[in-house]
């Protein structure tokens, strides 16, 4: 009878194009007791997994600059200097990368986007982050703002490690990792979404983890 | 992007703890060398998991590729597919992915690719998409193993001109 079930259940999904799943001999997995705290498809890590897609930049303080423009005019400007007299914030965040792996948890601080972009008064609701190296990705205006974004400098208590985006990189941990740019230096408002790096590369125009928007055909 | 079925028509051991999957896929739509796959499995229950693997093998039109999967101790996928999965098989893939570190058969400057372990992958795919392209220009690895056995053995043959140093 189940299988009877089973055959017809196969013939009308068959009939409809729509594919079932294959079951993999032998698979049974490893249904681990954090799977329901991670975003579908994402597996636990307690590395922090280096990708970038080119080489580590080195950047000097004394040279590091970040600014904020609409496109044509340069509408903020920080040194370094300047940027570290900023308010900061301690953030706890959970990182979810592209390539599958989550690591939960992790201790930041930063400036948040709420206080480089105050009083920026462009009507243009998208971004674009441009980093040394020329990496580049785009971000809605609106995920940005109220405590969602921040240009972080420590990582767990201590200077962030070039590897990792040091001397700063973005932080929105609600959007996948490849959105974080590392080695941030700037902001270019626009007026409509458009791709940045990995965007343009076939990955998701937004990257939602949790509605797994991984590339751009999902 | 849809999820295709692919049958395992080979197995070959690249170390005690690699092994290489020849992939038969239908419909596959090719690719070029560096991109990667989805691969995903799925438990009797519903229950599945997805990993990204790179594709080892040069680009073709006969439908088949070819994955290195290096097995982790403690890894969910990786153990199964080196150790339990078997010719006959049916898995499900998609792709390809990846657009950027790419080796395309049209290039023409020099290169030189460095590899640590299983990382090689992707770059096997691109040193046997240049010799079968019959390049002159000049295509180089650096490779580092943790130790001689680490070697995948279909890098470790006299074709490749390996020059080892310990």
């Amino acid at each position: 009878m189940a299988r009877n079930a089973a055959s017809i259940l196969y013939y009308v999904s068959h009939q409809r194009g729509y594919m079932m799943p294959i079951i993999s001999r032998g698979f049974s997995g490893r249904r681990s007791a954090a799977g329901a705290t991670l975003p579908p498809g994402q597996y636990l890590t307690t590395d922090f997994p280096v990708l970038s897609a080119g080489p580590t930049s080195h950047i000097l303080l004394d040279r590091w600059e970040f600014s904020i423009d609409d496109g044509s005019n340069l509408l903020k400007r920080w040194d370094w200097k300047s940027f570290r007299e900023l308010p900061t914030e301690i953030i706890t965040a959970d990182l979810h990368c592209v390539i599958r792996w989550s690591k939960l948890g992790t201790s930041w601080e930063g400036v948040s986007l709420d206080v480089l972009l105050a009083n920026v008064k462009a009507d243009l609701p998208y971004a674009m982050f441009r980093s040394y190296g020329d990496y580049t990705t785009n971000l809605p205006l609106e995920d940005l703002m109220n405590k969602q974004a921040w240009v972080a400098f420590k990582y767990d208590g201590t200077d962030l490690g070039p590897e990792h985006g040091g001397p700063e990189r973005l932080l929105v941990p609600h959007l996948y990792l490849w959105k974080s740019a590392k080695w941030v230096k700037g902001i270019t408002l626009m007026p409509h979404h458009k791709p940045g790096f990995w965007e343009d590369f076939g990955y998701h125009i937004y990257g939602d983890p949790w509605q797994e928007q991984r590339y751009s055909e999902e | 992007m849809t999820w295709r079925t692919a049958t395992v028509v080979g197995l070959h051991d690249e170390t005690a703890t690699a092994r290489t999957l020849a992939l038969a896929v239908r419909d596959w739509p090719g690719h070029v060398a560096g991109q990667h796959i989805d691969m995903r499995l799925t438990a009797p229950d519903g229950y599945s998991a997805v990993r990204s693997y790179s594709i080892a093998s040069a680009p073709s039109a006969d439908g088949r590729i070819e994955i290195t999967v290096e097995g982790l101790p403690n890894g969910e996928v990786s153990p199964y597919l080196t150790q339990e999965i078997m010719v006959g098989d049916e898995l499900e893939l998609r792709g390809t992915i990846g657009g950027w570190f790419v080796w395309q058969s049209d290039q023409t400057e020099p290169v030189q690719v460095v590899a640590g372990g299983s990382g090689i992958v992707p770059l096997m795919a691109m040193i046997r998409s240049h010799r079968s392209a019959d390049r002159s220009a000049a295509f180089r690895l650096l490779y580092s193993v943790r130790e001689p056995a680490k070697v995948f053995t279909t890098m470790n043959c006299r074709q490749y001109q390996i020059k080892a140093t310990q």
